[in-house]
């Protein structure tokens, strides 16, 4: 895929609208403003796909603190995407609990159905990028995977071509 | 109504009864099944009734350390003036172990009942209910939980029509497996990153915004309403004789058993029948080889020790191991040791926070000289360096991540050395290139 480079994109910002009235409502729920930060970085990237340095300096300026210090819990955080990411972002658990199970090869097969070469990168269609995710939660329906926000319990090589059909 | 199997005969249904059963995700639902009730009498109770039942019932922490609870509870200050929190855990990211999401999937009420118990019993109006970021199901289920039970007035400024606020809020995580560190899930719910505090201060003295608070993980704070309802003589019986392990535990398995799932047992059970009878043991054609028994941070049993552990916090440390969280990992004899804790080891250099070298450099150089055994470039030397290392990351740190890497590593060498040596004398062909 040609991605437009990131600097030539004009930032739209995130936070306006019932972005920024979904912000807004948290406010009263903490004591302090910056317990938002977490809350306020997810609503980026549902809205955007990813967290632009842009946006890191608009949460920013929302919750006053310094875009530095946005930058710094962002990059803490394996969930937030600092990178354009694929259209649907696939987490595949391969820690040991599942690998006993076949998390290895389960991987293997989403790879290949997605066309992505390799771990992190994007499938040329845009469409997929997968990531290897540790335990998530679920150690006794190995091999569990997330696509976006739906998650798959018991994932085989098999079930894998089936799944994945309905993602657009 | 068990999940994902029925419920076994050998199994104490408690915090389980209702996993599979969606009709008890509603309030009018969770009533109908005696939900409530204790909410409703615990608040027209004096605080520290509530908190001599929990520290009656004997019942301890479920997040690992197995702290008792009701202790826990009596260190919050009172007459202080200040807010107080009540933080759950929900973070449940421990590998090996999935019971907290069931609780949050199926009984929700459950939760948030136990919730708001403790609330009032420590003197909080706020509760914060931090959940792993990967969970978006029991995510979703809470969210409308939580909402209906603001509808149906069991939240709020008259919780249940008493005098008292009971506030509740979710906060998500964004994959951090330290932030299940109690100190860390504060920092991370205040918008820093998950790094570990030092203690003390400990958080009943200056905790989340520096208030006193106190965190409990979801299994222990859903056993709350039962212990209340049923009596903390009920609770302080389920055991096999050891008064100081009561209750019942969800125990969840995985690996290779037949029936991998939760299993909620009265403390005191072997380990032998759970595996054997209740998970129908082990493939067709193979035996067990270890068991990993309280999430992966606890030393690994070898089968001998598995045969005769009994699954309660003194049984499991007898055995060579510890509780835990209660996530088996079963495996059996086609497994890889070397290879299994190499993986544990890369998820600990993942996962560390990176503040305490020891643990920064120990994960990292720990996962390298595991990899470098397996790719068939290792010495015998190499298992000196690895003790080397785990001693040195053991006991010396902010918080535990760093001794959880060590263990499966020391416990590892030490019962399957055969394996490692099988890499090293080029006995086993590599199963890692390119390193
Ligand atoms: C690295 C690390 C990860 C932890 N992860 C969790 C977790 O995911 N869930 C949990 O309840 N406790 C976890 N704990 C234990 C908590 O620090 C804390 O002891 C627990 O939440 C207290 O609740 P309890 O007394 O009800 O068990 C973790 C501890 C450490 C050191
Ligand atoms: S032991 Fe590891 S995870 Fe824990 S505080 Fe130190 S560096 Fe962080
Ligand atoms: S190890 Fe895969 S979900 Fe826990």
């Amino acid at each position: 895929m040609n991605h437009v480079p990131v600097a030539e994109v004009p930032f739209e910002p995130v936070f306006t609208g019932p972005a920024l009235a979904k912000l807004e409502a948290l406010f009263p729920l903490y004591p302090t403003k910056q317990a938002c930060l977490l809350p306020a970085l997810w609503i980026v990237q549902e809205t955007r796909g990813w967290i632009a340095p842009a946006a890191m300096a608009e949460v920013a300026a929302l919750l006053d603190v310094t875009p530095a210090y946005v930058r710094g819990v962002v990059t803490f955080y394996t969930m937030y995407h600092q990178h354009p990411m694929g259209r649907h972002v696939i987490q595949v658990c391969t820690t040991s609990p599942c690998h006993l199970c076949g998390a290895g090869e389960t991987l293997k097969a989403i790879l290949k159905e997605t066309g992505c070469r390799e771990l992190g990168a994007t499938s040329p269609d845009g469409r997929f990028t997968v990531v290897e995710a540790e335990c998530l939660g679920a150690c006794g329906f190995a091999t569990p995977i997330l696509v976006g926000n739906d998650f798959i319990e018991s994932v085989t090589p098999e079930r894998v071509p089936g799944l994945l059909q309905r993602y657009e | 109504m068990g999940y994902p199997h029925p419920i076994h005969s050998s199994e104490t249904p408690v915090l389980s009864t209702h996993f599979g059963d969606a009709p008890a995700r509603t309030v009018a639902g969770w009533q109908e099944r005696g939900g409530y009730a204790a909410l409703k009498a615990a608040l027209a109770m004096a605080p520290t009734e509530i908190i001599d039942t929990v520290k009656a019932s004997g019942l301890r922490g479920r997040g690992g350390a197995g702290f008792p609870t009701g202790l826990k509870w009596s260190f919050m200050p009172t007459g202080d003036g200040k807010p107080h929190y009540l933080v759950c855990n929900a973070d449940e990211s421990e590998p090996g172990t999935f019971k907290d999401r069931e609780i949050m999937r199926w009984t929700p009420h459950a939760l948030i009942e136990g919730c708001a118990i403790a609330s009032y019993a420590i003197g909080a109006e706020q509760c914060y209910i931090y959940i792993r970021g990967e969970f978006t199901e029991p995510w979703s289920i809470m969210e409308a939980a939580v909402a209906e039970a603001y509808a149906e007035g069991v939240l709020g400024d008259h919780a249940m029509g008493s005098k008292h606020r009971i506030d509740m809020v979710l906060h998500r995580g964004a994959g951090a497996y330290i932030c299940g560190e109690e100190t860390a899930l504060m920092n991370s719910l205040e918008g820093k990153r998950g790094n570990p505090r030092i203690k003390p201060p400990f958080p009943a003295q200056a905790g989340l915004f520096g208030r006193p608070t106190t965190i409990n993980n979801v299994e222990t704070l859903a056993a709350v309403p039962h212990i209340l309802t049923r009596g903390a003589e009920w609770y302080a019986g389920l055991c096999a004789g050891n008064k100081k392990s009561t209750g019942t535990k969800l125990i969840s398995v995985c690996g290779h058993v037949m029936k991998p799932g939760n299993y909620e047992l009265t403390m005191g059970t072997a380990m032998s029948e759970l595996i054997f009878d209740m998970c129908g043991g082990m493939r067709p054609g193979r035996t067990l080889k270890a068991v990993i028994p309280g999430g992966s941070s606890v030393p690994i049993l070898n089968a001998a020790e598995a045969d005769t552990c009994i699954l309660d916090y003194e049984g499991v440390v007898e055995a060579g191991s510890m509780l835990g969280s209660g996530g088996m990992i079963v495996m059996d004899d086609s497994t890889d040791m070397v290879y299994e804790i190499y993986r544990l080891a890369k998820f600990y250099a993942h996962e560390s926070c990176a503040q305490c070298t020891q643990c920064r450099e120990g994960t990292a150089w720990t996962t390298k000289i595991l990899a470098r055994i397996l790719a068939g470039k290792g010495t015998v030397e190499d298992l000196d360096l690895l003790l080397d290392l785990a001693d040195n990351m053991t006991g010396k740190t902010i918080c535990v991540l760093s001794d959880s890497c060590a263990a499966p590593v020391v416990s590892g060498i030490k019962k399957f050395r055969n394996e490692f040596d099988d890499y090293l004398t080029a006995k086993k062909a590599p199963v890692l290139v390119g390193i």
